[in-house]
């Protein structure tokens, strides 16, 4: 193909002065501790607690997108309804809002004095300040990221391939399992790895509804801003590491399955 | 800078009159005119509650430097919180002065950064800390609680609410507080600190987020607070809301100043970023300091605002823990005191 050492000569150069050069400058920060000093800090009980409520929240709050977000997906798409325009847009305020701005309109509804909250507490369900909360915010700042990546693909998805389906005599589950749900599943991944992704790093608006309490409600950003707080750099690059080289291969994974499914449905 | 980013931003009407050479003249002229206008900048990098303390006192400074010497001078302020102003600095951020929340963290920039002596602190009297503060209580109208003194804080049902230690300056004066008092009370402190912390249902990572977490929210009974934000509080956020506490004995919370020597001589402000700081210790500014509630350490003027801050009985930070590279230590330190409140058995 023409063009391919000049297109990749830049690719590469652009990724190492957006991505690698920063990266690489969190490992190197991190080197200046001894290996022993590195497991015990990235070890410590506090930290394998914020680690353990991190990924969990991220990941569930990616899963419950990955659900309700192809449902939101699939009726904007599907139907036509007066003010679809603006529920269309409103998917994306997620994006666009100050995450501490989120942080805090979500923390005032979800207190035990906030609208939301004040019908929970009854129940005895907390949500702000407890894990749940951060489970909230994490779902609010994850929802665009599958519903804009699946969106395309059901778009793309012809009606007629239902049409043929229920023709062939299958019913509704089997269309939506065997004809719908192999198609968008691709993208599917897609949106719930952007999702966890973008949940693992996020700081802002968690801080005001996670309560912060150690071991029970700490993230792993927090610990690091913790850290530095204690001019603990190295303290605070070594679990910076732990995460990045652990999301890493999580979205590795993440991508060979997405491989294999989109070949799997290719194949059918 | 202003004419050539315009001709940078595409607008053709500029773009086509805008030749190298004009931009060249506008900017030796800008030039020009700052010099004769022997305009002197000063950069103060502070911590989060002092903004409008320091608006009102460089705005004096600034009147009484050009009464002096008929020069001008601006002084632009930078705040956050008072261990990250301190990493900026320490990163490069070029302070000509720091007036942060608590000594550790110049501290921090003498040693990481050697931008000052390590001795900074005896440069200027009273520690460097011309104007002090103390920790009280803020607590719902009325008192429902009826929180006296710090022991009503380490009883069972009530809830407080002070942010974490470990990331917030502030927090830190809170914490040795109670410390303080249980010592004089003979009481054993660990057990002291570690069943108000019990108490505590939220740790947030700053003082204004611990303020809203407790004047917005409605958590807690009770918030740990500087005086000065707490007059601020009451008067911001409503006397018919919130009422202050002060506790039989606190701790002498004093915020220090230091020049920052590498940057002034760099930048040649040594003598105006020294007139800066003196300038603390003149009774004008003592006033100013009065009046945003931080105490004077000026006598007189202590005494003319007898009734704004209530006699209390003050302990030193060097009374109970040193100074703060033994309190970061022995405290505040991953595996420290604090630490050990929340590790599990």
């Amino acid at each position: 193909m023409p063009g391919f050492e000049l297109s990749l000569g830049f690719t590469l150069l652009y990724l190492s002065l957006v991505v690698l050069i920063p990266l690489s400058a969190v490992f190197m920060k991190s080197f200046t501790l001894t290996f022993d000093n590195f497991v015990e800090t990235v070890s410590a009980p506090r930290v394998l607690a914020s680690f353990r409520l991190s990924f969990g929240a991220a990941f569930a709050a990616a899963a419950v997108n990955a659900v309700f977000g192809l449902l939101v997906a699939w009726v904007l798409v599907r139907y036509r309804f007066p003010g679809r325009k603006l529920v269309d847009a409103l998917v994306d305020l997620p994006f666009a809002l100050p995450t501490a701005v989120a942080g805090i309109a979500l923390t005032s509804l979800y207190a035990a004095n906030g609208w939301i909250g004040s019908v929970l507490e009854p129940l005895g369900v907390k949500v702000a300040f407890t894990p749940l909360g951060v489970l909230v915010a994490l779902v609010f700042i994850g929802l665009p990221f599958v519903v804009r990546t699946v969106q395309p693909v059901l778009e793309d998805l012809e009606p007629e391939l239902e049409d043929a389906a229920a023709t062939l005599g299958a019913t509704r589950l089997q269309t939506f399992t065997r004809v719908i749900f192999p198609a968008v599943l691709p993208a599917l991944i897609t949106g719930f790895a952007l999702a966890f992704a973008r949940a693992l790093g996020e700081y802002g608006s968690v801080i005001f509804i996670a309560g912060n309490m150690p071991m029970v409600s700490e993230i792993t950003p927090l610990l690091i801003i913790t850290k530095l707080e204690q001019y603990d750099y190295a303290g605070a690059t070594a679990i910076a590491v732990v995460m990045l080289v652990a999301s890493f291969a999580l979205l590795l994974s993440i991508n060979w399955l997405q491989w294999r499914s989109r070949r799997h449905s290719a194949i059918r | 800078m202003r004419t050539r980013r315009s001709g940078e931003g595409g607008n053709r009407a500029w773009g086509q009159c805008l030749s190298v050479k004009n931009i060249l003249i506008a900017v030796a002229l800008t030039l020009a005119a700052t010099t004769a206008d022997a305009q002197v900048n000063l950069l103060n990098v502070s911590y989060d509650p002092t903004r409008e303390l320091y608006q009102d006192f460089n705005a004096a400074f600034a009147k009484h430097w050009q009464a002096k010497t008929g020069e001008k001078i601006t002084v632009r302020q930078s705040h956050g919180g008072s261990g990250k102003q301190g990493r900026s600095v320490i990163d490069g951020l070029q302070a000509d002065v720091v007036t942060l929340a608590l000594a550790y963290d110049i501290d921090e920039i003498a040693e990481r950064a050697r931008l000052l002596p390590a001795d900074w602190q005896k440069r200027l009297p009273h520690n460097s800390s011309p104007y002090t503060s103390t920790i009280v209580f803020l607590v719902r109208k009325g008192n429902p609680k009826g929180i006296k003194d710090w022991d009503d804080l380490a009883k069972p049902g009530v809830a407080v609410i002070t942010p974490n230690p470990k990331t917030s300056g502030g927090a830190r004066w809170n914490y040795l507080a109670a410390w303080g008092y249980a010592e004089r009370k003979k009481l054993v402190p660990q057990d002291f600190v570690k069943a108000l912390y019990k108490n505590v249902p939220v740790l947030d990572s700053g003082a204004r987020g611990a303020l809203t977490t407790f004047a917005e929210r409605g958590m807690g009974d009770v918030f740990i607070s500087w005086e000065n934000e707490a007059f601020l509080a009451v008067n911001e956020l409503g006397k018919n809301k919130f009422e202050i506490v002060v506790p039989s004995v606190s701790i002498l919370a004093e915020p220090p100043v230091a020049l920052v020597d590498k940057v002034v001589d760099k930048k040649g402000t040594r003598k105006v970023a020294e007139a800066y700081l003196q300038y603390w210790y003149t009774a004008e500014a003592q006033e100013i300091a009065a009046k945003h509630y931080y105490r004077p350490i000026d006598a007189e003027i202590v005494a003319k605002h007898v009734s704004r801050f209530p006699k209390i009985s003050l302990f030193t930070l060097g009374q109970v823990a040193g100074d703060w590279q033994k309190a970061q230590k022995v405290h505040f330190a991953d595996g420290g005191i604090f630490d050990q409140i929340y590790a599990r058995k």
